[in-house]
């Protein structure tokens, strides 16, 4: 049993698991933090970024300054964004039989798999993981094609340029296998391959394994899965969460005995606890607001947008933010909070409840209503007309190199009067905002994670214990800016194996054993004889017949009758000479009694020695030794086959045969 | 809401008065021939009194009775009460409840001398609590019976012949196995019985200063000192708990010379106990040393207590020694040796986490040399179960210290300090292990909110030291990192904000406040940019801690200018002024008085040229406040207003100040439609402040400085004081709330007007009045009622005009009123608590005779 590792991202993973015939790979991550390297994408022109410096190289050569240009001291790639794939090259990707998606931020790279690796498996998903992936696929795509780039940059990502640049440019991984990002038809293509799959429902691959999909409680449909054949059991916990926010709970009493946890998707803000950080979120838009300034929100159109829509539900009535409006722009906008209130069967029991009563059960569509909450697909229509001050508006794209928040940074990052909370903890939120420095707005850093945290993690593991954890060698270790931090780490015996991205493990345990089936005819045939209390045994002779993975056992074929009309035989319906089948033998010796029957059956001098495996019976007159050991006897005599029939009959004697 | 006069007061309330009143409790003709019937019921094993507390009750009024009047005058003259005893004593299955009853009601009567020999002549005692007695019968089982046998043994020992009873009935070795008496109230009063009969015996023998040796002792306390040795010695660890706890008692109670010979002869045994490994009665063992050493009699540095404190210092738990600890440095009388042992004691688990976190020679450690073995420390620091509580512990004793006027030995505050900061660190992982304990203690306390709590507390406290300005930096960056946040839970938030107050005013106190002036400066900064945030906080217990500690911190820095530049540069003002407006009502109070506070400085602000509409914003503030006392739906922020409307006119707040009597008539108007009394209670003070202030102004208070006014001068004052409290309707509020159903209003209302008529109705107002026709006689009785329902009515909500008119008042009038209505006897049945007719001993007899009764018909009514 194999893992290869694909991804270094322990929050966007991307592995293949082989496990007996079957090739399946465990989630599709895509990481994004590449685009961090490039200039915004602005969504009308900007004189500003327009304007940036070309960068020179110390000694004066400026050969690259139309693919970097210089802002603050950093340098960026103008060009269009592009993502880190996972790893190609580990090994061939159009083996992969499946593939299994845990959750809607976790398939951002499925187009690149499914589309130019030859792979012609299929991929089991939740539906609403599916349905929230398109649309952060159908946002990605949308946010870099309105804004064609007539230039693309690639004399950077030459191995002796890039030693020259400045970091984070120069210590950039692979920059090579960089991609642009894919198309709608892509995206649509690789929909396509997507089976939809419910919580606990069991599906077989190839008859070798059974794939189990899990709520793991972190977002719509994100799920764990368990995979697991007769005999092993593998768990792949990825992304959850013990909160209770919108998803339903997690299941973690299905995790248990498992002989390998695989282990990723932990918050990546171990040291902030969501509740604390919605505080803050919300204090300081109140604040903002209250002093007449904006709030600006980078986020994904799906996801903590809701938990953060229904806390301010309840908020503005009390911080006297009623009249206050707020915006949701994004070319899905509408879609995602439509298709939030349609998965009933998804949501956290309170939820659920609500849609009986019935009423939707986010209070989003309340604030939609009464006209406190507004959706826009983009900047551009009617937001433009009904467009105040001040406002709270939230859209994306969070790392703030494309989207509508481009605009909105250009456009409110003059005066500290307004404010940029960054809730989404997947970028680091100085990077982010390097492009638009100097930078008067405020900047408030709320990450809100609501996956497992270490303290989760450690009761997690006491609570269903596995044999084995493997997680991201990031999880081993503390972060490394706060080393002294040791509970920040998995903390389990024994010690978890890490992986990092292009690595193989050969994942510790052995496969012992294969279930067969023996087919109804044959166990009619089967009499089985009770050797203990408790343990019957009955021998077997059958035909082995392996298909699909599955064993069964099937009654051997009869001995061909003469045919009856036709004189002339046919070879091929000969069935092997079957010979008359020894019984078999078990049970032990009792030598006290066997000398005595030997001594009744005249043999009078006989001698027993104990050797290390059992006995030696000696029989001086007949020259003879009779050998016993625990799992054989031997007669040894001098070509008497009368006296050797004698006493194999009389050793026999306190044996069971069956 | 208190109870209204009308209503039945409560229990407690109706005991404390029960025992208030011993003039009652006698012994009169009515109870005297209520008696032998309710005897008569509780003799009868078939007529249960369902209530228990008649018995306790009927006991009490038996103990007030035997104090007072000859217990032996009273069973003489009241047979029954001995048939009684005899009569339970003959029942073949008498009820725990009476059995228990009756023991307790003899021991009472025992307590005389006299008495116990008449109740020993007819063999009643022996039957009770000798051997043949209840101590033989079934009931026993039953701990009301054993309790009652305590407590009846207990009232009984007052004399010797009681002291012989017990020892030759056998009864002190049914008290020692009542000791460990499986009912927890049994074997303590077990336990406490045996004090009783031994420093009893003791002192009551001991006459001469030569009769201290214990071989001379009587039998009694020989018998029970030998029974204390022999559980000491025994191995079981619940005998030797009870031992020590009886001494523990003893000790703390009886302070005479005997407790000396008594502890030389048992401390050996105790220093063994002490050495032993592991020490199994480490409280009981602190608690008696704790008790000694409060003894004068062990005050003498030589006394060999001192060597055993030492001892159990060294040899005692850390866990449990924290206590003793604390205890030996609060003595006045206490050898210094051993004092500074304590300290280190105290120290020490502080010590260790200093050292987890610092490199070897950073800091030079908060002890010399240790005083147990550190590693006993450290390893309960490295345990989970016992890290947080060790340190808790610790924390709270030398919390403690701090507030002790003066420390008897020299605290290293400024080690300890950095140890307190440490462990703030740690408990929100800022600081840096240098250790595998470090390491350890570093996992435990990460998020602990206990023992922030208490590190939070005592850094408070140590603010009172002077600190050189590099631990200032400290204490202020750990005091942000709390305040700022997130996860910080609003318990902790709250001591973190008590702590910077702390430190704020002892730093503005500090005569070298001129030193730390750039880092409070930008401290203070810093922090009201967090306050901001928490004031905005979603969560209402966070807005509500912001706010009070805004007003704290406003009322103790306001006079400093630096502390008025900061406060006025930020946000702070304007949120809290939103904050009137909070959904929560506790919020809206606190941001009251917050406002309340915040308005004298804006007053000060606005006198400097540059800050404009200073005074437009004032007077909103109080029309503000004005508007929320008489349209919050809420209680609170209403009390809060009138508080605040109290403080500005003590205080003279400048917009008071303007126009004191129409200010002062506006608030009144509002708070008469009150409806709830504690609103109506502050109107009252105010009122009283008011009245004060005028009477003062006019030269009329009672200043035994102030110079004395002529008649006339004074006659002119009174009328123009008068004048001015007609002007305010000053009386329609006063008659107003007299009538108000609230107890305390009514109360309140009438100690006013008492005063008010003392001051204004004087004799020679008096006389003027009369001779000017001013009498009751000349307007006639109808003129009073009218007016004084016409008054009350006012008390009313009505329209404005109306309650003009209706409060009209002339000041002749209002003299007049005053001095007619019997303002004295009203107070006086004001004060009476509604039921004080029902707590005579003769309503307490016929309520047992009722509850018989009652019990009875519902009997007849089942069948």
């Amino acid at each position: 049993m194999k893992l290869y590792c694909l991804s270094g991202h322990p929050t966007l993973p991307c592995n293949v698991l082989k496990f007996k015939s079957t090739t399946i790979m465990l989630d599709c991550g895509l990481d994004m933090t590449s685009t961090l390297n490039f200039l915004p994408l602005p969504l009308v022109q900007s004189p500003r970024l327009s304007k940036l410096p070309g960068w020179v190289l110390k000694d004066g050569n400026t050969f690259l300054d139309k693919e970097l240009k210089e802002c603050s001291g950093h340098v960026f790639v103008d060009s269009v964004p592009e993502f880190c794939l996972p790893e190609t090259e580990l090994l061939d990707l159009s083996t992969v039989d499946v593939i299994l998606i845990s959750n809607y931020h976790c398939m951002m790279a499925l187009p690149y798999i499914t589309e130019y690796t030859g792979f012609t498996g299929t991929v089991y998903a939740t539906e609403p993981t599916v349905q929230i992936g398109r649309l952060l696929m159908e946002e990605l795509v949308n946010f870099i094609e309105r804004v064609p780039k007539a230039q693309s940059a690639s004399l950077w990502k030459n191995k002796e340029v890039q030693r020259l640049l400045p970091a984070p440019l120069k210590d950039a991984v692979e920059v090579s296998t960089w991609r642009r990002c894919y198309t709608m038809p892509e995206v649509n293509s690789a929909l396509s391959k997507i089976q939809l799959v419910g919580y606990s429902q069991k599906i077989e691959l190839f008859g070798a394994v059974q794939v189990t999909p899990l709520s793991s409680g972190y977002a719509l449909g994100s799920s764990n899965w368990i995979i697991q054949s007769h005999y092993e059991k593998v768990s792949y916990v990825s992304g959850s969460s013990l909160l209770t926010t919108h998803p339903q709970a997690m299941d973690q009493a299905s995790l248990k005995n498992s002989d390998v946890l695989i282990l990723t998707g932990l918050t990546q803000i171990p040291t902030a606890n969501p509740d604390g950080m919605v505080g803050e979120f919300c204090s300081n838009l109140a604040m903002t607001v209250r002093n007449g300034g904006n709030v600006l929100v980078p986020c994904y159109p799906s996801g903590v947008i809701y938990d953060l829509l229904e806390c301010l539900y309840q908020y503005i009535d009390s911080a006297g933010l009623s009249n206050v409006p707020f915006y949701f722009i994004s070319p899905v906008a509408n879609s995602s909070l439509e298709f939030s209130q349609i998965f009933a069967e998804w949501l956290c029991h309170n939820k659920q409840t609500k849609v009986y009563l019935p009423e939707p059960p986010f209070p989003h569509a309340e604030l939609i209503q009464t006209n406190k909450l507004k959706h826009y697909p983009s900047i551009h229509g009617d937001f433009s007309n009904d467009f105040k001050q001040p406002c709270v508006v939230f859209t994306g794209h969070p790392s703030l190199r494309f989207g509508d928040v481009v605009h909105f940074m250009e456009l409110w990052g003059k005066s500290s009067l307004n404010t940029v909370i960054f809730t989404e903890p997947d970028f680091s939120y100085l990077e982010a905002l390097a492009p638009y420095q100097p930078l008067a707005m405020k900047c408030v850093y709320c990450p809100i994670d609501t996956r497992l945290n270490f303290i989760q993690v450690s009761k997690l593991l006491k609570e269903v214990q596995p044999l084995h954890v493997v997680c991201p060698e990031q999880y081993t270790q503390p972060p490394p800016t706060q080393s002294h931090r040791t509970d920040l780490m998995i903390d389990c015996q024994p010690p978890a194996m890490s992986y990092r991205r292009a690595e193989v493990l050969t994942l510790p345990f052995k496969r012992r054993y294969e279930k067969i089936e023996i087919m109804p005819e044959l166990a009619d045939s089967l009499v089985p004889l009770e050797i203990k209390p408790g343990i019957s045994l009955a021998t077997v002779s059958a035909v082995l017949h392996t298909k699909d993975n599955k064993h069964v056992l099937q009654p051997p074929p009869k001995p061909a009758q003469p045919p009856a009309s036709k004189k002339r035989k046919r070879v091929s319906d000969d069935a092997p000479e079957c010979k008359p089948l020894k019984p078999l033998l078990s049970g032990s010796i009792p030598m006290d009694q066997f000398v005595q029957t030997l001594e009744k059956h005249g043999f009078s001098d006989v001698k027993v020695e104990d050797t290390a495996k059992g006995h030696i019976v000696l029989l001086q007159e007949a020259e003879t030794l009779i050998q016993i050991e625990e799992d054989s006897t031997h007669i040894i005599c001098d070509n008497d086959e009368t006296l050797r029939v004698k006493l194999r009959d009389l050793v026999l004697k306190f044996l069971q045969k069956f | 809401m208190l109870p209204c006069y009308g209503d039945a007061l409560p229990l407690s309330l109706f005991l404390t008065f029960f025992y208030q009143k011993k003039t009652r409790c006698i012994m009169d003709r009515e109870c005297s021939q209520l008696l032998p019937s309710v005897c008569a019921v509780l003799a009868d094993s078939r007529q249960l009194v369902a209530d228990d507390t008649f018995l306790e009750k009927f006991l009490d009024w038996f103990k007030t009775l035997t104090e007072t009047e000859s217990s032996l005058l009273l069973l003489q003259e009241n047979p029954c009460l001995t048939e009684l005893i005899t009569c339970v004593l003959k029942l073949k299955d008498p009820s725990s409840s009476t059995l228990s009853f009756i023991l307790r009601l003899t021991g009472i009567f025992a307590a005389s001398e006299s008495c116990f020999q008449y109740l020993q002549q007819r063999e009643l005692l022996i039957s009770l609590f000798g051997e043949v007695g209840p101590l033989s019968s079934a009931l026993w089982e039953e701990a009301s019976v054993r309790s009652g046998w305590v407590q009846g043994v207990h009232s009984m020992v007052q004399h010797q012949s009681a002291l012989h009873f017990l020892c030759s009935c056998g009864a002190i070795d049914v008290i020692f196995t009542l000791q460990g008496d499986p009912s927890l109230f049994v074997a303590s009063a077990a336990n406490q019985l045996l004090v009783h009969v031994l420093t009893f015996s003791l002192q009551s023998f001991q006459t001469k200063p030569e009769n201290i040796k214990d071989c001379d002792w009587p039998i009694c306390a020989q018998k029970l000192i030998v029974h204390i040795e022999e559980s000491l010695k025994s191995n079981s660890a619940s005998r030797i708990k009870q031992s020590l706890k009886l001494l523990t008692s003893v000790f703390g109670c009886c302070h005479d010379l005997w407790t000396e010979v008594l502890w030389s002869r048992l401390s050996e045994r105790i220093v063994y106990l002490l050495e032993e490994e592991p020490v199994h009665a480490g409280h009981s063992l602190v608690d008696l040393f704790l008790s000694m050493a409060r003894s004068p009699v062990f005050s003498c540095p030589e006394c060999s207590l001192w060597t055993s404190v030492t001892c159990a210092l060294e040899h005692l738990n850390p866990a449990q020694v924290g206590r003793l600890a604390v205890g030996v440095l609060k003595l006045q009388e206490c050898p210094q040796a051993v004092k500074i042992q304590a300290l280190s004691v105290l120290l020490q688990p502080m010590d260790c986490v200093l050292k987890a976190a610092s490199q070897p020679l950073e800091y030079p450690g908060l002890l010399n040399r240790s005083v147990n073995d550190s590693a006993t420390v450290e390893t309960l620091l490295s345990c989970r179960s016992s890290c947080a509580s060790l340190l808790c512990q610790t924390l709270t004793h030398l919390e403690e210290l701090q507030y002790l006027t003066c420390l008897p030995v020299d605290l290293p505050h400024i080690p300890l300090l950095q140890s307190v900061v440490t462990i703030l660190q740690f408990c929100i992982g800022l600081a840096t292990p240098a250790s595998c304990l470090g390491n350890k203690i570093s996992r435990i306390l990460i998020g602990c909110f206990r023992v922030q709590r208490s590190a939070l507390d005592i850094l408070g406290a140590l603010s009172h030291w002077e600190s050189p300005s590099v631990f200032i930096g400290s204490v202020f960056d750990i005091l942000l990192a709390y305040l700022k946040s997130p996860d910080t839970s609003p318990t902790v938030l709250k001591k973190s904000f008590q702590a910077t107050l702390k430190w704020l005013v002892s730093l503005s106190e500090a005569p070298s406040s001129k030193d730390h002036w750039q880092q409070t400066e930008q401290f203070l900064r810093d922090l009201f940019l967090v306050l901001q945030k928490r004031l905005c906080s979603p969560y209402w217990e966070v807005r509500d801690s912001a706010l009070e500690f805004l007003t704290l911190l406003v009322k103790h820095l306001r006079e400093k200018e630096w502390f008025r530049q900061v406060l006025f540069s930020s946000e702070v003002p304007k949120l809290t002024e939103d904050l009137l407006e909070d959904p929560e009502s506790y919020v809206r109070a606190s941001a009251v008085t917050a406002m309340g506070q915040l308005s004298f400085l804006t007053h000060l602000i606005s006198k400097k040229p540059g800050v404009e509409n200073g005074n437009v914003k004032e007077k909103s503030i109080v029309a503000q406040l004005k508007e929320i006392l008489s349209t919050d739906s809420e209680g609170f922020p209403r009390r809060a207003v009138i508080s605040v409307f109290i403080d500005w006119l003590r205080e003279g707040h400048p917009d008071v100040l303007k126009d004191t009597e129409q200010f002062v008539s506006s608030v009144l108007q509002a708070v008469n439609s009150d409806l709830d009394w504690e609103v109506k209670a502050g109107g009252l003070e105010l009122a009283e402040v008011f009245s004060a202030q005028i009477l003062g102004r006019l030269g009329l208070a009672a200043c035994p400085y102030a110079a004395v006014l002529s008649s006339a001068t004074r006659s002119t004052h009174l009328s123009e004081s008068l004048q001015i409290f007609c002007q305010v309707k000053l009386f329609e509020f006063l008659f107003g709330a007299l009538c108000d159903c609230d107890r305390p209003v009514a109360q309140k209302a009438c100690d006013i007007l008492i005063a008010l008529k003392a001051e204004l109705c004087d004799e020679s107002s008096l006389k003027e009045g009369t001779s000017a026709g001013l009498s009751t006689e000349a307007r006639g009785i109808a003129w009073l009622e009218e007016t004084l329902r016409r008054w009350s009515s006012c008390a009313k909500p009505c329209p404005r005009g109306d309650a003009d008119e209706a409060g009209s008042q002339d000041p002749n009038g209002v003299l007049l009123v005053l001095r007619t209505v019997d303002l004295e006897g009203l107070h006086r049945s004001l004060n009476r608590s509604s039921d004080h007719i029902e707590k005579s001993p003769q309503s307490l007899l016929q309520d047992i005779l009722a509850t018989v009764g009652t019990l009875e018909e519902n009997e007849a009514d089942c069948y």
